[in-house]
């Protein structure tokens, strides 16, 4: 996939894009009322929401802050990382709705007060009504305009939790005592990083600051980023590694901070295209077979199926996003696509250990290879979803 | 001085029984051994490549004198279509082993060509540091460079071109054998067909990305060009004089990820290309060999990307230097994970490393769209001297 054109397409693109979320108090007389309206109470240590449960159509969430924090609201898929919608900046005491058109399925409803985390979550279900189809039948120009408000919510939240997880690893890591919570928190802070990975790399100045690998560098030029700190943190078998001093640790720890930060900071304006969408999709499973599946990008640390799942991750959220669209187009290139997925999943959920996943260096040659031919599995038909998204 | 050039290095004696399958009608047979330069650099590319690399057993200089001169009789007869010793594969004593090893028997001399390099280490470890180029020096390490050094380097190598790829095979075999005690192989490369042209009379051909390679290649013909950009000169480093008329051999072995290219969109591969995939075309271009217009715009975007191989390895940027590519294709099976373990063996001569591949490659690898699918896993340098005269050995200059 090239990187440099779709940098080049996200900062060109204008920001025309139809939102589904709505923070305002407008006109909401068409928006579901009834069995479809909720409301949500959201304190510092709760996210109480009036139901669980809903008809498919368009729901309706009036939030209340009655907490001591600005928070927020989402509705999330059942993988708990695609966002259907959601309403951010709640002051205390202030109330926001948010109006989202769900079909049926499993979702959680969350709360973030304090705007930080993985949020107040609860199981949300939708279950399948008639009236409720009709509303959702939508226009293909309605598809993709909610395929692209979607994944552009999911980047930032992705972005901003990134931000927030290397500012901890950072301090960690720079207190020089620390190392084994470094070391903890090292691939999951990695995981927000691994699910945006082809956006972020469409930062061409960035991503090679940030994410290089050592045989990346060019002789003679300074590396650094996380796989600099990665080094630092697992010398193992780095052999006659130096370590770096507490000064130097400082240097490259906020260097990394500062460009997460840049990196945010751009994530904010960018707007997507359906195909850069499916594109990047398709370029996170490359992502995968290309350095994770090899066990090449954690060269120390062997977390590589921390960023295995998060490139999986992203590459279904990306797909599901768009999945409305390919089921219009090609049915059976979207069924395909569901089941590899879920193979692959399968696979991967088998090497869960903990909060997270062995290491690579102890998975076998027989696991590795059939995670290997899943990832093809899967590949070959992702190469075909944006022709049939555009 | 014997002969030289294309034309000139044809020997006409062997034309009439050759005739080797693939090769086009319009090519020499075989090619003299000696001759101004080494044979297997300007000559026309032929379609199979044994590469090995070896490394010294001995530090004694007579023996490697010695081996110099083994290597050029063995290598001269192999190249007239001869068995690689003075007796032959089955005319010998029966109580002794061959003095060649038979698997040539009957075949064409397939247009081979032998040509020998020393690298770096080669002078260390002889005591000729003094002779040493100070442009042969190992290759800095490369962005996407993951090398293996058992398949990197070496003291010595031999370069075996030929038709056949059993000709070429029993070259390099025969020349390891009489090695042996004195140097031993370190690495070797088989390349199954070739990736450039080296002379306006072949068509080019494709890599395994499917693309035209080296279309904008040096080629034999352009003379002018050819001792501008691939032979050194004799005022060109007062320690290496001795390498006058030779050349720099640039030997990567660059993996592809076949895999993941395959998965590309058409539009995309050639934007990568920054030629279609067709008939090689510059996107802005009809014809294979129209000159690439790197400042035509479609819409607001250069027409050629930023960040396509034809615009980035350009002579246009890179100060005029040009190269004269000689590599192949190579499949070596397939990798644990069932994908191929193929790519381009790719090989340059230059007159400069430190002008003509150093930087082009340093700026391939920070931004070539290509780089995606590239991992180089095998790199060496090695200094190719010149050709030679009747009664002289294969870089004999340097010992004298």
């Amino acid at each position: 996939m090239r990187k440099t054109l779709i940098a080049a397409g996200l900062l060109l693109a204008t920001p025309a894009l139809a939102a589904c979320t709505d923070n305002s108090t407008g006109d909401d007389s068409s928006d579901g009322g009834g069995d479809r309206a909720f409301t949500v109470a959201s304190t510092d240590d709760a996210c109480e929401v009036s139901g669980a449960e809903a008809p498919s159509g368009a729901l309706k969430f009036e939030v209340t802050n009655t907490g001591s924090q600005v928070t927020e609201f989402y509705l999330l898929a059942e993988d708990g990382l695609r966002i259907l919608g959601e309403v951010e900046n709640i002051g205390p005491g202030v109330s926001r709705s948010l109006t989202v058109k769900a079909p049926a399925g499993d979702y959680f409803t969350a709360c973030k007060p304090g705007m930080k985390g993985d949020g107040i979550r609860n199981a949300f279900t939708v279950t399948q009504s008639e009236d409720g189809e009709k509303e959702l039948s939508a226009s293909d120009q309605e598809l993709v305009d909610e395929a692209l408000a979607g994944y552009k919510l999911y980047v930032r939240d992705q972005s901003a939790q990134l931000l927030e997880k290397t500012t901890q690893f950072v301090e960690l890591y720079k207190a020089g005592d620390k190392d084994d919570e470094a070391r903890a928190l090292y691939p999951v802070a990695r995981t927000h990083w691994e699910r945006i990975e082809t956006v972020a790399e469409s930062f061409g100045d960035l991503d090679p600051k940030m994410d290089l690998r050592e045989a990346d560098v060019e002789e003679g030029a300074d590396w650094t980023g996380w796989h600099r700190l990665e080094k630092d943190l697992w010398p193992a078998d780095a052999g006659k590694y130096k370590a770096l001093t507490p000064a130097q640790r400082a240097t490259y720890a906020d260097d990394l901070l500062a460009n997460t930060q840049e990196l945010d900071d751009q994530i904010q304006g960018l707007d997507y295209t359906v195909d850069q969408l499916a594109n990047g999709s398709r370029g996170l499973l490359e992502e995968v077979a290309a350095g994770k599946v090899t066990g090449e990008e954690e060269f120390w640390s062997h977390t590589d199926l921390y960023d295995f799942q998060a490139n999986v991750d992203g590459a279904r959220v990306a797909f599901e996003g768009v999945e409305p669209i390919v089921e219009k187009n090609d049915p059976d290139l979207a069924d395909e696509l569901s089941t590899q997925f879920d193979a692959l999943q399968v696979l991967l959920d088998a090497q869960r250990e903990g909060d997270g996943f062995k290491l690579y260096t102890d998975l076998t040659p027989e696991e590795i290879k059939g995670l290997s031919d899943a990832v093809n599995a899967l590949s070959e038909p992702l190469s075909r979803l944006t022709a049939a998204v555009v | 001085m014997a002969v030289a050039g294309v034309a000139g290095a044809f020997a006409a004696g062997r034309a009439s029984a050759d005739g080797a399958a693939g090769a086009s009608s319009a090519l020499a047979s075989s090619y003299a051994f000696r001759g101004e330069h080494q044979a297997g650099i300007v000559t026309p590319a032929q379609d199979r490549l044994h590469f090995a690399a070896f490394d010294l057993t001995t530090d004694d200089r007579d023996d490697v004198v010695a081996l110099l001169q083994d290597w050029t009789e063995a290598a001269e007869r192999m190249t007239r279509g001869d068995g690689a010793g003075e007796v032959g594969p089955v005319e010998g004593d029966p109580l002794l082993p061959p003095d060649d090893t038979g698997e040539a028997i009957g075949l064409p001399p397939a247009r081979l060509t032998i040509t020998f390099g020393f690298g770096p280490t080669f002078f260390d470890k002889l005591g000729l540091a003094d002779r040493r180029p100070a442009a042969l020096r190992r290759l800095p390490h490369f962005p996407a460079d993951v090398l293996d050094p058992a398949i990197s380097d070496g003291d010595l190598c031999i370069q075996a071109c030929a038709d056949d790829p059993q000709v070429a095979v029993h070259a390099v075999r025969n020349l390891a054998r009489i090695a042996f005690g004195r140097a031993a192989v370190r690495w070797s490369q088989l390349g199954f067909g070739r990736t450039s042209s080296t002379s306006t009379t072949q068509d080019t051909p494709r890599n395994l990305f499917g693309f035209k390679d080296g279309t904008a290649n040096l080629k034999a013909e352009q003379e002018d060009l050819v001792d501008t950009h691939l032979w050194v000169h004799p005022d060109d480093d007062a320690a290496a004089g001795w390498l006058a008329g030779g050349s720099y051999l640039c030997a990567r072995r660059i993996n592809m990820t076949i895999e993941l290219w395959d998965r590309q969109p058409l539009a995309d591969q050639e934007g990568f290309v920054g030629r279609t995939k067709g008939t090689g075309a510059p996107l802005t271009g009809t014809a294979e060999f129209d000159e690439p217009d790197f400042d035509a715009v479609t819409g607001t975007s250069p027409t050629i990307p930023v960040d396509a191989h034809v615009r980035l390895v350009h002579p246009s940027v890179h100060g005029g230097a040009q190269m004269l590519r000689r590599g192949y294709n190579f499949v070596d099976g397939s990798t644990p994970l069932g994908a191929l373990d193929a790519g381009l063996f790719f090989i340059a001569y230059v007159r400069d490393p430190d002008t003509h591949f150093i930087p082009i490659q340093n700026t391939m690898a920070k931004s070539d769209a290509l780089m995606e699918y590239l991992k180089v896993t095998g790199s060496a340098l090695f200094a190719v001297p010149p050709g030679i005269a009747e009664g002289e050995y294969v870089g004999q200059a340097l010992f004298t």
